[in-house]
């Protein structure tokens, strides 16, 4: 899936020089390819309207959530766009008084979730940066072997492992802890950050090393110094995009804690059947607090994010 | 091309450079051959760490464990026998395909559709473009709670704004198989579109002015030039989506647990219904074991199909 993927070998090394030239390029090839498309031509309009069309489809639920957050617990069952706003669900979800309705501490499971989730992406970093760089830079015997089961994981089915993980953790005592669900989130994590690194570290040329190793630095040095800092933009762009999948995950916590150590992911599933009754606008604020964070970190890398979401496979 | 050089783990790079001095104190070759190996030494540990229970998964196909047998013993291909002579297993095979293939071909379509369309860059696209990942962020249970309460039949939004009543129910035995592969639509469709248009802007555009002398149509060059050339991204995606509706779950059991009925039952479902809710590890895993050889094999193939897709895009391009 590497350089083949990319026609036209003529683009720089440099990621941010890469993404501005291929961008004007994609950009004005589309542009010509109707020469006397004026920009409020009948096809042009034509063409927004249907854009527009699936945006109303994927934005609709999205503002409606945000709707229903803000209804007070009398006009949560209704279907209206008008109604008094309040923020208090918000209060509630995550006070005493939600964890008391709802028997969900959510503020708890927040916490859970940000503990587990930097906890993993910190012990990908340490573990697959350095497994990372050995598979960019060498060809090594059985190189290959490591990152394709390194890559399995990300397509394997969770329960082939998780439901061996479950009898074990309980024998082990790690079911329903934070050192149980960080291990295995490494699954989810782990494949991210060690193949979207590789792929930067299989761009950067090796004569920058080899310069630094000539001027007398050790190799270590010459890693920690000229390697690493040219690869920033990759282990932020990994590290962030596996704190949102490792965050997104639900099926890992689902089966492997218990009512201790649960995070949002699960904790707002609880909400749908707290006690019989029903809390929709609840439901809502706290659907809202648990997808800001990985919203808010997409939203910073949207520049890295095709790279990372194909594995480095696509180097947009 | 760009690729950059390859080192041996000794130092010397691929080609006949002459060895560079490695600093003052020159390392022995042996330790110096060791070094991608110490590099890869942890994520080894954790790899391990994960294939130990994965193993013990496959052995478990092969034992009767199950919570009310806690001393399992080893019962060979019985476990097969039994599951792939189940109609529920078949019917849970039947129901994974068709999500798998609808999903994935309606995601694909759209998402070509949508990279083409944002490609105009158009004012409004510009806009919209900020805005297209935002539901493939959102944890997918959470758009599969968010989706549950839109599909509520009396207090959910969707049959008052589609003016349905309130007796349509989206997650009946009929309905509920499109309902979930809808709103996999909605969460995936994104992704394919942000793939498919990181490819389009990487298309060089020489091959686009070259066959507009010619006088080509703007039809001839969509199919003739650039749906080759795009093919290999589009074969990115549409692996990832297709391997990971074979082993979808989150949204799915959110919105139905599987049901009504089997109807929504894909084989994770089974199998975590198998193991978790029953208790009989054994079936579960055979499922998850036949399940992962699905995964395996189809993956095989569509890998393959990409390397032939890469080659020829490549060559497309000479």
């Amino acid at each position: 899936m590497g350089d083949g993927s990319r026609p036209g070998g003529r683009q720089p090394a440099k990621p941010a020089g890469r993404e501005k030239r291929s961008r004007r390029g994609g950009k004005s090839s589309a542009r010509e390819r109707q020469p006397g498309q004026r920009r409020f031509s009948p096809a042009s309009i034509g063409a927004d309207v249907v854009l527009l069309g699936w945006f109303v489809f994927s934005l609709f639920p999205l503002v409606w959530l945000v709707l229903l957050s803000l209804k007070s617990e009398s006009e949560q069952i209704s279907t209206y766009f008008t109604f008094s706003p309040t923020l208090r669900n918000f209060g509630t979800v995550l006070s005493s008084e939600g964890a008391r309705l709802t028997s969900v501490n959510f503020s708890d499971a927040l916490l859970t979730s940000v503990l587990n989730c930097v906890g993993a992406v910190l012990v990908s970093l340490v573990i697959g940066v350095p497994a990372a760089y050995a598979a960019g830079r060498w060809q090594y015997k059985g190189s290959g072997d490591v990152m394709f089961t390194i890559l399995s994981f990300r397509f394997a089915p969770e329960l082939m492992v998780i439901v061996p993980l479950f009898v074990i953790y309980n024998q082990l005592g790690l079911f329903d802890t934070n050192v149980g669900m960080i291990w295995v989130l490494q699954l989810v994590t782990m494949p991210l950050v060690v193949w979207i690194l590789r792929s930067y570290f299989q761009d950067m040329p090796a004569e920058l090393e080899q310069a630094a190793l000539l001027d007398g630095y050790t190799r270590t040095r010459a890693f920690l110094m000229v390697a690493l800092p040219l690869v920033r933009p990759g282990i932020a762009a990994s590290a962030l995009l596996a704190f949102i999948f490792a965050w997104n995950n639900y099926v890992f916590p689902l089966i492997l804690t218990g009512s201790g150590h649960t995070p949002v992911t699960v904790a707002v599933t609880r909400f749908l059947g707290g006690g019989g009754q029903a809390f929709y606008s609840l439901t809502a604020a706290a659907a809202i607090i648990a997808a800001l964070p990985p919203l808010l970190v997409a939203l910073s890398i949207q520049r890295y994010l095709v790279r990372g979401l194909s594995f480095g496979a696509v180097k947009a | 091309m760009t690729a950059p050089a390859r080192v041996r783990p000794d130092g010397g790079t691929e080609g006949n450079r002459p060895r560079h001095r490695e600093g003052p104190h020159p390392v022995p070759a042996w330790r110096r051959g060791m070094r991608p190996y110490l590099l890869s030494l942890p994520a080894v540990l954790i790899i391990i760490g994960i294939l130990y229970p994965f193993a013990l998964g496959v052995y478990y196909a092969f034992l009767n464990y199950a919570a009310v047998v806690p001393n399992p013993v080893f019962v060979g291909l019985r476990n097969f026998a039994t599951v792939l002579s189940d109609p529920a297993f078949w019917s849970s095979v039947r129901t994974t395909l068709v999500y798998a293939v609808g999903a994935t071909g309606s995601e694909t379509v759209l998402g070509i559709g949508i990279a083409l369309l944002l490609n105009r860059a158009s004012p409004l696209g510009r806009v919209f473009e900020r805005v297209l990942i935002l539901p493939l962020m959102i944890a997918p249970v959470i758009a599969g709670v968010l989706w549950k309460l839109m599909f509520n039949p009396q207090f959910g939004i969707l049959n008052h704004v589609l003016g349905l009543g309130s007796t349509f129910d989206w997650l009946s035995e009929t309905h509920a198989l499109f309902s979930v592969v809808l709103v996999d639509v909605w969460i995936f469709t994104p992704f394919v579109a942000v793939l498919v248009l990181a490819g389009i802007r990487s298309l060089p555009k020489e091959p686009f002015e070259a066959s507009r002398v010619d006088g080509a149509s703007g039809f001839y060059m969509f199919r003739r030039l650039m749906l080759p050339m795009m093919w290999p991204y589009i074969l990115v995606a549409v692996i990832f989506r297709f391997m990971d509706c074979l082993k979808i779950f989150d949204h799915v059991y959110v919105l139905t647990a599987g049901g009504p009925g089997d109807a929504t039952r894909t084989l994770q479902i089974s199998a975590y219904q198998n193991s978790i809710i029953n208790f009989n590890y054994s079936v579960g895993s055979t499922y998850m074991f036949l399940l992962w050889a699905i995964v395996f094999l189809t993956a095989r193939y569509l890998v393959s199909v990409l390397g032939k897709a890469q080659r020829r895009a490549a060559g497309s391009e000479a």
